[in-house]
């Protein structure tokens, strides 16, 4: 049980998936490709000068295809693609089954052999799971929940905290 | 809202299938309270699908968790169907909201109960509690595990 006692949200580690400048402001992104709100939150995101880190939190009972698609986007993180698969996720939440992953995983060039193998893996399931403690731990109960500055914003960003990150990048 | 190292008051209330669950048939485990305002309604529903996710790591931590609201046996097995969770979820419905009224958290004006955990010790006190500052507010799955390793060390 300790690992789920209160904490702030990690660090950016080696393990996490960045995008964006250094210099620009940090957005820390406790997600799920399955929620509508987050697919918002990222084309919103998608268009500022900001650094983003993306965590999984899939939660199945809401969103039952929520885990498989987290393990999809690390599994194509593995083969180095994993931007190009979490925007490829995004882009259309109503084909999320296999065949639908297996479709984008061609588009992306990826070993389909490679990807299925890594999708069902300990070692990808734990990853997941990892991003979801985390946020447990920092008090993520929704999603998406941001953190900026150590804040925590849960729900789609308002134009308060949209223009805050476009003031701090300026 | 009621407050730690007090007994926590007994009840007697129907879960989802009709089961009677009383604070007395509990004694010797570790409970936490969850008080929620209404199934079905959007904000409780993120914080209960959270919760059933980390069902798992409290059952090891040795508590049982419970969810309680103002609706009916029969809304709770709904909701609990709709969700797909297995948290047992008690029906403080009749009379109304009057669990919560004894721990402290219904709100008389809107006749439901406010967002609020209750931790519990096997010996039946309240080792902790927590209320909700706003009904929208969910209280993170972290305080339950903060509590219950305050409790253990205490």
């Amino acid at each position: 049980m300790a690992d789920l006692r209160s904490a702030p949200p990690p660090e950016v580690g080696e393990a996490d998936h960045v995008r964006g400048l250094a210099g620009d402001p940090l957005v820390i992104e406790y997600a799920d490709y399955e929620c509508p709100y987050c697919a918002q939150t990222d084309l919103l995101l998608r268009d500022l000068a900001v650094r983003r880190v993306f965590r999984h939190f899939p939660v199945p009972s809401k969103h039952p295809r929520a885990r498989v698609l987290a393990a999809a986007a690390e599994a194509a993180a593995l083969q180095g693609r994993f931007w190009e698969m979490h925007d490829a996720l995004f882009a259309d939440q109503s084909r999320i089954d296999d065949p639908h992953l297996w479709e984008r995983a061609r588009r992306l060039h990826l070993d389909l052999d490679r990807f299925e193998r890594d999708r069902r893996s300990e070692a990808v399931a734990e990853r997941v799971a990892g991003d979801f403690r985390s946020g447990v731990r920092a008090g993520v109960v929704t999603t998406p929940t941001l953190f900026v500055e150590g804040k925590l914003h849960a729900a789609v960003p308002g134009p308060e905290l949209l223009e805050h990150l476009i003031g701090g990048a300026g | 809202m009621i407050e730690a190292g007090t007994p926590a008051p007994d009840f007697m209330l129907p879960d989802q299938d009709g089961n009677e669950v009383s604070l007395e048939s509990l004694r010797g485990q570790t409970i936490v309270l969850a008080f929620y305002p209404l199934d079905f309604s959007p904000v409780c529903t993120d914080q209960l699908n959270v919760y059933q996710e980390i069902l798992p790591e409290l059952e090891r931590a040795g508590a049982r968790l419970y969810g309680v609201s103002v609706d009916s046996a029969f809304a709770h097995k709904a909701f609990q169907r709709e969700l797909g969770i297995s948290i047992p979820l008690l029906a403080d419905f009749h009379p109304k909201g009057d669990v919560a009224r004894r721990f402290g958290v219904f709100n008389e004006e809107r006749g439901i109960s406010q967002r609020a955990l209750v931790l519990i010790g096997p010996e039946g006190i309240v080792d902790w509690s927590h209320v909700s500052p706003s009904p929208l507010e969910i209280p993170g799955a972290n305080l339950i595990f903060d509590a219950l390793e305050y409790a253990a060390a205490a």
